[in-house]
């Protein structure tokens, strides 16, 4: 991995393990321990888990929001797990699962989902932002973050997620190149799952990689294979290094697929993917690939594999207890949560919720 | 005390903040080395380096995102928007996102950002860059909208701004930055944010006015003062949202009558959320309908037919006339 230059060849994808589990290209094969290796396994497990219990409870309307993540949990995995608790995330609203391991409480995840305010009361330890709904802005912010470790004088990178439909936003470009302009350490992580919604990337732009549009910004883009977690790691860790010593900022593209429909809210992938589409992808699956390559080295068996899916499910479902023993929001808390100090407008509106709500 | 204009006393207020607190940070295009389009942040890099005074690309959503950036890491950003017409470039990161940020994270981050952006007409711009486009941000949850009409004011109010736990939007009339000076003490003070000022007392009109217009509505009030023997109360809102209705209905307890004059076009904005409070507040004190004097509802037309479409001392009086005969 440390033999490879940091300026990429423009046409390289990088690829660790074949979907056979096979390394094909060892110069990107990160040095990770068997415990690290075991780690990367059981977040991938936990999350797929996860992914499928909560898509059954916004179908039971016990979650709101909520935007599937299977098939992508090698590159969200992969790449936060390449960061320091001290690094900052900036997550959109499917990156929920970089969250949960960056540190925000499951619980609190779920409180998000249903729309209550302490979803987003991201404790004072964890160093991750609101997910963030309108795409791009947390380009523009992850800029912003960045200027503050530089200005502080900290070792630590800000780093952002965004879909291969929110590379069209011009917040997308703004945030690129005042990161470049001011050699900020900020990682742009551009998870390429196909579809924006419904809309395929080749209706969405012109240009061959995605990755291609750092270079406008001054800064090296990789592409990687998003279904390949080892690959993910090795591009994420090598920019996320650079952007630590104040090399400046980079960009990965990582080609993944989600298997899911955009949001549980009414999508339907049959309108526009076809079941062929999605076969070919998941042969490509970033846990099957993984666990071949794990069992070769006598890493990860079926017991493991079993214990890591009674984990996730137990804490799931005691982190939707959690959520559910919280007390619903009131106005009056909206209210109070507007400014710093109530001007006398919003204190008689509140005036009239707090009789309205008998607190 | 020194005698500055509305731009020196801004540029002061910046100097008073950069030197009291380390995380004030002011940035926006061509801030920096030149000192802005009206020298407002003249000098200021030069006295407080590169690293707490900078020059941004051109890009005014990238300087809204590292403002709210910036305030998630702590700082207390001051972020040039170089003329008002390119707010909607912005919009985002100001409504949606810096506005946002208390109630989504539930306080655990703030945005102690102070928007500063020149507006208003009569000074022969190019086309948006005059806009009044108050009423848009005051429809905005989680923000405030200060406009001051003089040098004294505007320092005080700046360095409330800058001091304020939330986002600011302070808004500079073009008109006001050199067309008088004033009085402005040294060092810090400040003017609360939110609290309006009787800048006329009189007992037959209340007038309700801010920026520019305070200077149109006074001169009114001084003729009508003169010629008619009628005192006009001027009231100077200097906080457009919140609106100050304490001030306001201890007016026109007064005077009853009352008339609202503002730069913008009429449709909902300042000078309605005004009307709508008076109605919820004082509407039993009044002897007739509140009047408004404001623009026509269509767009800004820059340069050359302005002046005649601005509100003009004229049109103030005759708004007098109206409220008296009603």
């Amino acid at each position: 991995m440390m033999s490879v230059s940091w300026t990429t060849k423009t046409d390289e994808f990088v690829q660790v393990l074949n979907e056979e589990g096979k390394v094909v290209n060892a110069d990107w094969l990160p040095k990770l321990s068997a415990e690290q290796l075991r780690e990367l396994m059981h977040r991938m497990v936990f999350t797929r888990i996860w992914d499928q219990r909560a898509i059954k409870l916004t179908r039971q309307g016990r979650l709101g929001f909520y935007a599937p993540v299977s098939g992508q949990e090698g590159t969200m995995i992969g790449s936060e797990f390449a960061t320091t608790k001290e690094d900052f995330l900036l997550p959109s609203y499917r990156d929920i699962p970089q969250a949960v391991w960056h540190g925000l409480p499951m619980d609190q995840a779920f409180l998000y989902s249903r729309g209550h305010q302490h979803g987003g009361q991201i404790p004072s330890d964890v160093n991750v932002l609101m997910p963030q709904i309108i795409i791009g802005a947390q380009i523009v912010q992850t800029a912003g973050v960045a200027m503050g470790f530089k200005l502080k004088n900290q070792k630590n990178v800000a780093f952002t997620y965004i879909g291969d439909g929110g590379t069209s936003q011009g917040d997308f470009y703004e945030g690129l190149n005042f990161a470049g302009a001011y050699q900020l350490p900020a990682v742009f992580i551009v998870q390429n799952n196909q579809f924006a919604i419904t809309v395929p990337v080749a209706l969405q732009t012109a240009a061959k990689r995605l990755a291609d549009k750092a270079v406008a910004a001054g800064m090296p883009g990789i592409q990687v294979d998003g279904m390949d977690v080892l690959a993910v790691y090795a591009a994420t860790k090598q920019t996320v290094d650079h952007a630590r010593e104040g090399a400046g900022p980079g960009l990965i593209e990582a080609i993944t697929f989600r298997y899911g429909p955009h949001t549980m809210a009414g999508d339907d992938p049959t309108r526009y993917r076809t079941k062929e589409l999605e076969e070919e992808w998941q042969k490509k699956d970033p846990l099957v690939r993984f666990r071949l390559y794990l069992e070769q080295q006598g890493l990860w068996t079926p017991s493991d594999e079993e214990a890591v899916i009674e984990e996730a499910k137990t804490a799931v479902n005691e982190a939707l207890a959690k959520a559910d023993a919280v007390a619903p929001m009131t106005v009056e808390s909206l209210i109070d949560s507007m400014f710093d100090q109530l001007p006398s407008d919003l204190l008689a509106q509140k005036a009239e919720f707090v009789k309205k709500e008998g607190n | 005390m020194a005698q500055m204009t509305m731009i020196q006393a801004i540029t002061d207020a910046l100097d008073v903040e950069l030197a009291r607190d380390e995380r004030v940070l002011l940035f926006g295009e061509d801030v920096g080395q030149s000192g802005g389009v009206f020298r407002a942040t003249d000098g200021l890099q030069k006295k407080y380096g590169v690293n707490r005074v900078f020059d941004t690309p051109l890009a005014e959503s990238g300087i809204g995102g590292l403002a709210t950036g910036l305030g998630v890491q702590g700082f207390r950003p001051i972020a040039e928007i170089q003329f008002i017409g390119f707010l909607f470039e912005v919009m985002d990161e100001v409504v949606s996102q810096a506005a946002r940020m208390r109630f989504r994270s539930g306080g655990r981050y703030t945005s102690p950002i102070v928007f500063r952006t020149p507006f208003g007409g009569g000074v022969k711009t190019p086309e948006l860059h005059a806009d009044s486009l108050e009423g848009l941000l005051m429809q905005s949850p989680g923000i405030k909208v200060v406009i001051p009409s003089n040098p004294y004011d505007a320092k005080g109010l700046l360095i409330s701004a800058i001091r304020d736990n939330d986002p600011v939007f302070f808004m500079e009339h073009m008109k006001l930055y050199r067309s008088f000076r004033q009085e402005v003490p040294e060092g810090e003070y400040t003017i609360p944010l939110g609290v309006a000022n009787v800048v006329r007392p009189g007992k037959d009109i209340t007038v309700i006015a801010y920026g520019a217009m305070v200077q149109t509505a006074m001169k009114a009030a001084d003729v009508w003062s003169k010629t008619k023997g009628i005192e006009a109360e001027v009231i100077d809102l200097r906080t457009v949202s919140p609106i100050d209705i304490e001030t306001i209905t201890a007016s026109i307890k007064k005077t009853h009558r009352a008339v609202v004059v503002q730069e913008a076009q009429r449709k909902a904005g300042i000078a309605a959320e005004v009307i709508a409070q008076i109605n919820e507040h004082a509407l039993y004190y009044l002897e007739g309908p509140v009047v408004r004097i404001t623009a026509p509802d269509t767009v800004y037309p820059f340069a050359m037919a302005e002046e005649i479409w601005l509100p003009s001392q004229e049109r103030v009086q005759a708004g007098f006339e109206r409220v008296l005969a009603l």
